[in-house]
């Protein structure tokens, strides 16, 4: 252990942790802007040019704001929950590939702060902590309706994080790997979003609710529950649970990126391109701009839903995690368990390719029941 | 189809809500840029008329003040003479007050009004910090005039504008 490596260490978690609150801001101002044009409106742009400061004045506000304390909360409780939430959506970062390495000093540098061999079950792991923070906020808040919002969060969490870790399950089974690296590896030749885009559909869905994020914001859901497990909350300790939810929403759409599209490599057909020139062996600053690039439209596809589906309503979102996403992630995992097994017993590429439309056909079947199963009966007019 | 219905209602969704991201025009007016044309019949902060000559339109009678539902409106009126003239007639509004605060826009004083001197205007951006700014005095109420020699008081020849009230032409207007 030299001093090199701690500073290196160091190093990179700050800039890490920078990136992830610079993120946060600017995807505020994204959402905003994106979801205002999806509804024929401008959005934010006065503070400066196309409104590029607004983070700054929002975070100014917040910071300034008055903070209140309830009578009667559990004050210790009170006052870590927003902790609590925020912590998790950093530290969940460091396992996430960001590029490959470059030299700096004679020295290689690699973009990643840990090189973890269980990464998935890191990533898993830190995800459903965050949710211990909402329902703590919740809890200690001494308000019945954010009291209600922790507990609807806490019970969309454990039937989400089922079908979140099957998703998992078929990466690892797929890339035959939970090192992050050797699963963006993995995927050099093909993405799994491609082999398993119906693992990725899914893995969007789940991630949406794992982020609290419409059509799954049951939880702060404004109409029921005024602002749910954060109704208490002011000035910074509110603006720590929006960076919580807006950083998970960045980290969580870095791991769909790296888990089905390829992380920070180059898209499979760029590879051979122009002599791989805009493959990142060649070029090592590549891979974070790539990565960019896949977190930008994936963030884009969540205010996109956002802007589209109206929220579910409690029972309805239970019955789609237990009753249709559970028993489709296991169908998929098998699927594809079984292709990988008869490709390598058969030496045959086709039948990995298999798995694509069985697990079309599965998702096809979820639909079917979810039309006859999940949909409200229509009365006729007596 | 019918069983996959749900798939296809959903992604109908998504579909629309792309072209509308892509295809339409906001429909954001850029305020303090870019102002709204009002109707011909808004009723915004009122205006105090002059005749073709620069003359006040208002004699002071009083009548809008004794219209106004909200009491919003003060007139004081004092004597015109021919050597300062303000008005046409006898008597003129020396005070014209109008508490923005208590106005309700009902357009009444405009009605009572017999020589048409208060109108409700288009301009809508009234804000004050506090109370003694919302009362909109005279000179804030009347248009302005175009030259100095319109300007009111005037000195006008004797026994020219004897009649407060102008002569109706068509008594249907």
């Amino acid at each position: 252990m030299d001093w090199v490596l701690w500073l290196e260490w160091i190093l990179k978690g700050a800039i890490l942790c920078l990136i992830l609150l610079g993120g946060f801001a600017y995807l505020t101002l994204y959402e905003r802007r994106a979801l205002a044009r999806m509804q024929v409106r401008v959005g934010p742009n006065r503070a400066g040019p196309q409104g590029v400061l607004q983070p700054i004045a929002d975070a100014v506000k917040l910071i300034f704001k008055e903070e209140l304390t309830p009578a009667k909360v559990y004050k210790v409780v009170f006052i870590l929950a927003p902790v609590l939430t925020v912590v998790p959506s950093l530290v969940l970062a460091a396992v996430i590939p960001l590029g490959t390495s470059f030299n700096l000093f004679g020295r290689e540098v690699h973009l990643y702060v840990a090189d973890l061999n269980v990464g998935i079950l890191y990533v898993m792991s830190i995800a459903s902590i965050a949710v211990y923070g909402i329902v703590l906020a919740g809890w200690s808040s001494n308000n019945k309706y954010a009291m209600l919002g922790g507990i609807r969060s806490s019970a969309q969490m454990i039937s989400y994080e089922l079908s979140l870790g099957f998703c998992f399950v078929l990466v690892i089974l797929m890339g035959d790997s939970m090192n992050l690296n050797e699963i963006v590896n993995a995927q050099k030749d093909m993405w799994f979003g491609v082999v398993q885009p119906i693992g990725l559909i899914v893995f969007f869905v789940v991630v949406l609710a794992e982020v609290n994020r419409a059509p799954f914001d049951i939880p702060e859901a404004e109409q029921e529950l005024t602002a749910g497990y954060h109704a208490e909350y002011s000035g910074m300790k509110f603006a720590l649970f929006f960076m919580a939810e807006y950083q998970k929403m960045i980290v969580m759409s870095m791991i769909t990126a790296t888990l089905f599209l390829g992380g920070y490599r180059e898209p499979w057909f760029l590879t051979n391109l122009f002599g791989g020139i805009l493959s990142v062996d060649t070029y090592w600053f590549l891979g974070p701009i790539y990565l960019f690039i896949k977190v930008f439209l994936i963030l884009f596809a969540m205010i996109w839903v956002r802007a589209t589906w109206p929220r579910l309503r409690y029972d309805r979102l239970m019955a789609l995690g237990w009753k249709i996403f559970l028993p489709l992630t296991l169908a998929l995992c098998f699927i594809t368990a079984v292709g990988i097994l008869l490709a390598d017993m058969f030496n045959n590429q086709l039948y990995y390719w298999g798995i694509l439309p069985a697990s079309i056909i599965s998702f096809l079947i979820a639909i079917a029941v979810i039309n006859y199963g999940l949909r409200r009966n229509s009365y006729g007019r007596i | 189809m019918g069983v996959f219905e749900p798939l296809i209602e959903l992604t109908k969704g998504l579909g629309e809500v792309f072209r509308t991201f892509v295809a339409e025009k906001t429909v954001t007016y850029q305020y303090p840029e870019q102002k709204r044309e009002v109707r011909p019949r808004f009723r915004g902060r009122h205006v105090l008329n002059r005749y073709d000559n620069g003359l006040e339109k208002c004699i002071g009678c009083s009548l809008c003040a004794a219209a106004c539902p909200a009491d919003a409106i003060f007139v004081e009126s004092s004597e015109n003479t021919d050597e300062k003239r303000f008005s046409p007639g006898e008597r003129y509004a020396s005070t014209y007050e109008i508490n923005m605060l208590r106005c309700i826009y009902c357009g009444f004083c405009e009605d009572a009004c017999p020589t048409e001197a208060i109108t409700l205007g288009d301009n809508y951006e009234l804000s004050f910090t506090d109370r003694k700014q919302a009362i909109y005095t005279k000179d804030m109420l009347l248009v302005p005039v175009k030259g100095e020699t319109m300007l009111t008081p005037q000195k006008v020849e004797p026994k020219v504008f004897t009649r407060s009230v102008p002569q109706m032409e068509d008594p249907r207007d």
